[in-house]
């Protein structure tokens, strides 16, 4: 198993996990520096993918090839729940968005501190 | 799909390594461009290029459905959802809102914290890894089978969650008429 380096050597999960690793980093980076609503979204969707990615590679290759030649695919299907899910966050995030911009006049997420809009 | 190429498995190691630095390099670079810009409208583009890029590593990692379910339901129909939102809720689509400066530096610090030490526990993990052969495939009919086998609840669970997300967002996303404020609406 050789580890990530310059020269990439085969490609093995490792370089997966770090790849995952900077997806994951950059959204969050993103979800902390955004007053925009909106930014902070892309920024949840970035560290979702993130997740999938190691789902995915873990499926490849820590689960999915068994020895004995059976398949296994918990980790793809982990990862469709996830991009499902994440559509349905999105849906119901931009609808609260839209309100809160009814409401407020802005997407700047410092002002919705009060209860009542 | 490297299997389909009439080459030496050296050679399918290669055109892997080429692959994969092509869409990690994409992936990488547009999900910076995200962190680093200021606008939303290039921010939400170079999503596109990264949701694109993970889909391609799905193609690498063997696994087709999952890349094409990204492409048609992420890049299809999440992203066009926040690119109408963008448009729906800014005067401006170039207004910009910006963090203060020592929270960029509070918030740079502690993501290099975590990179760091994600990155290092990625490395120093001992694990056994299961080699696959190049040519293992993960046919849909098992996909399927697990779907509606081994998976159903969760399966039928998310099948209603999706029906509650359209109605609860049709619902909160409604309109609102002027004078409409204290009609009683549950807003």
């Amino acid at each position: 198993m050789p580890v990530a380096s310059p020269i990439l050597g085969t490609i093995g999960l490792n370089h997966y996990l770090i790849l995952g690793a900077l997806l994951f980093v950059a959204g969050t980076f993103t979800i902390l520096t955004r007053r925009n609503a909106i930014g902070i979204l892309i920024g949840v969707e970035i560290v979702l993918n993130a997740a999938n990615l190691n789902l995915v590679a873990f499926n490849r290759f820590a689960h999915g090839a068994a020895a004995d030649g059976s398949v296994r695919l918990d980790g793809q299907i982990f990862a469709l729940f996830v991009i499902v899910l994440a559509a349905a966050e999105a849906a119901v995030a931009l609808a609260i968005f839209l309100n809160f911009y009814n409401n407020f006049s802005s997407i700047d997420v410092e002002r919705g501190n009060t209860l009542k809009g | 799909m490297l299997d389909l190429l009439p080459s030496s498995s050296e050679q399918a190691a290669l055109i892997e390594q080429a692959l994969f630095t092509l869409f990690a390099a994409i992936a990488g670079g547009s999900v910076l461009i995200v962190a680093v810009s200021r606008n939303i409208v290039r921010q939400a583009v170079a999503l596109l290029f990264c949701l694109a890029a993970v889909a391609g590593l799905y193609f690498l990692l063997g696994a087709e459905f999952i890349a094409a379910a990204q492409l048609v339901i992420y890049a299809g129909g999440t992203l066009i959802l926040i690119i109408f939102g963008v448009m729906l809720t800014s005067k401006s689509p170039f207004a910009r809102f910006q963090a203060n400066r020592s929270e960029m530096i509070v918030a740079a610090v502690l993501s290099f914290v975590l990179l760091g030490s994600l990155v290092a526990g990625v490395l120093l993990t001992p694990r056994t890894v299961i080699a696959p052969s190049p040519a293992q495939r993960y046919p849909m009919a098992t996909l399927g089978q697990a779907l509606l086998g081994d998976y159903l609840v969760p399966f039928e669970l998310i099948s209603i969650l999706l029906l509650v997300v359209m109605v609860g967002a049709a619902y909160l996303a409604k309109a609102r008429k002027p004078g409409d404020r204290d009609s009683g609406s549950a807003r």
